[in-house]
């Protein structure tokens, strides 16, 4: 099999994370490929999968303008290189972002994916939690899930799938090859949600 | 997987919240040190108003740290500083979507309950306020609101860290415009981390308790750094950081990020010297970038500086047990 190159947008929030958990992931998974940290829009061209990490979503979406890399990201994935959004990277991928307090926030986002997402639904850091989730495509067994200042997902377009709910609300969707949750399994040790995504990237590749 | 590694079993700040079938759990060790790591490599600015918070979220900050006088003032000024009035900080919460932190002295326990009753998202334990308990610091595990603590080498660091602390920043010399303390903090920092975890790859248990007890730290958390290799925190720079090359330069000495806090809003360039940070801090690794962050800024509008050795009052020897 062909080398995956699986990037992490290096512009802030918990990069280093994500990178120790796509490389167990592809070790699980026994795939060849290696992680990298993409800042410049010259990162992007070797990339199969394209994963944002959580951080602020207003700060990753100014420096996105920056060089312009958000046209370049946004150009790769309409033309199907498969992303990952973990809370501030699911808001930098909705079409549309509004916060619970101070309403809308005219931040720039990619708009890839076909979601109305509420910033900071849940509440300030005090309200942050961890919860068992059920997530049943990547299997029967709960998926510890980190919410911490967490988004949810408000509204869903016609082509997009539920991955899992809490409660009522939606906290993790997928559109294509394009992958957003509310929350940050990059900070638990289990990878199978970074094992879905780089599957998805592997078949994207062949 | 980040470090949970707690001093004790059931910190009185983790809540459990059953919404019918589902258990929440709020306040765990994991979601107060994974809030930290969201905030990597991000610049959190200090502000005292809603019109800087503004200027600080529009020009990419991570989140802002409010307080009463910027530290540049409070030295000017003397008497005592305590914690923001709550109606300028619940205002700021109002107004910007990004994270917002408040000081409080060091020891001040209800200082810090009613920062947490008014939602402030993470409590900054700060020398540069008047210290209330020369003895102790906030015993900061029985708050479900995270908190950020200074240091200025590795025994200051994971004491606090064993007293709750869920992020570290060096201490530098607050209010200076001078970066040269922040330096040596972090190099201070770094240099004990790379000797325990050499004694660590050695095998020397013997020797490790020995620095424990010298660092007056638990065996533990010491062995925990040690075979991290950093903190088991993340961890900023802080004090006298005032220009885009003072950020890049901390970034590069290992620091997760960047605290500015008189550095912005006593210059007069405040909304490019904002700008400017964020982006220097980001691409520390490109000195092009950074020199065009440098640019940014014009350095008659920097901050006047002070010399460190003509200081009466040097913050960063406060709460230092």
């Amino acid at each position: 099999m062909r080398e995956l190159v699986i990037g992490v947008l290096g512009f802030q929030g918990d990069i280093e994370e994500h990178i120790t958990i796509s490389k167990l992931a592809l070790k699980e998974l026994q795939f060849n490929g290696r992680v990298i940290i993409v800042k410049k829009n010259c990162d992007l061209e070797a990339l199969n999968g394209l994963i944002i990490p959580g951080g602020e979503s207003t700060v990753m979406g100014r420096l996105s303008i920056f060089n312009q890399t958000i046209t370049i990201m946004k150009e790769k994935i309409r033309e199907g290189m498969p992303v990952m959004g973990t809370c501030s990277g699911l808001i930098m991928l909705a079409s549309r972002v509004y916060d619970r307090v101070v309403g809308e926030t005219n931040q720039p986002t990619l708009g890839v994916l076909d979601v109305v997402v509420e910033r900071n639904a849940f509440g300030r850091q005090r309200e942050s939690f961890e919860v068992d989730l059920d997530i049943p495509i990547i299997g029967e067994k709960k998926f510890r899930g980190v919410f911490i200042r967490a988004p949810i997902v408000r509204e869903v377009g016609p082509n997009v799938q539920v991955l899992s709910k809490l409660n009522d609300s939606i906290i993790a969707v997928q559109q294509g090859n394009i992958i957003g949750t509310a929350f940050h399994p990059e900070l638990t040790n289990d990878s199978r949600l970074h094992q879905y995504f780089i599957k998805i990237v592997a078949e994207a590749s062949t | 997987m980040i470090s949970t590694l707690s001093t004790i079993l059931q910190p009185k700040g983790q809540r459990i919240e059953r919404v019918g079938d589902i258990k929440l759990v709020k306040g765990t060790t994991l979601v107060k040190r994974g809030f930290a790591h969201m905030q990597k490599h991000g610049v959190i600015m200090d502000v005292t108003n809603v019109e800087q918070a503004q200027i600080a979220e529009e020009a990419g900050a991570v989140a802002v740290m409010v307080l009463d006088k910027l530290p540049y003032d409070v030295r000017k000024e003397g008497g005592v500083a305590r914690t923001a009035g709550l109606k300028i900080i619940e205002e700021i919460l109002d107004h910007v979507t990004i994270p917002v932190m408040a000081k409080c002295r060091i020891g001040h326990t209800y200082e810090a309950k009613v920062l947490e009753a008014i939602g402030v998202d993470m409590i900054d334990e700060s020398e540069v306020l008047t210290p209330a308990d020369e003895e102790r610091h906030i015993w900061k595990w029985d708050f479900t609101t995270p908190f950020v603590c200074g240091a200025r080498d590795l025994g200051e660091a994971l004491r606090r860290i064993e007293e709750g602390a869920s992020m570290i920043r060096t201490k530098g010399e607050p209010g200076t415009g001078n970066v040269a303390e922040a330096i040596r903090h972090i190099r201070i920092v770094n240099a004990e981390i790379n000797r325990v975890k050499s004694i660590y790859e050695a095998g020397d248990e013997q020797e490790l308790i020995k620095v424990a007890r010298e660092l007056r730290v638990s065996y533990e958390i010491l062995v925990e750094t040690a075979r991290l290799g950093r903190l088991p925190v993340v961890n900023f720079a802080a004090g006298g950081i005032a220009t885009p090359a003072d950020a890049a330069l901390m970034m590069s000495l290992g620091c997760d990020g960047i605290f500015v806090g008189s550095g912005i809003f006593k210059s007069s360039d405040p909304k490019q010297r904002a700008q400017a940070i964020v982006l220097a801090t980001t691409f520390y690794d490109d000195p092009s970038i950074v020199a065009e962050a440098q640019k940014m800024i014009d350095e008659k509008k920097s901050m006047v500086g002070l010399d460190i050795k003509s200081l009466e009052l040097k913050m960063q020897e406060r709460g230092i047990d």
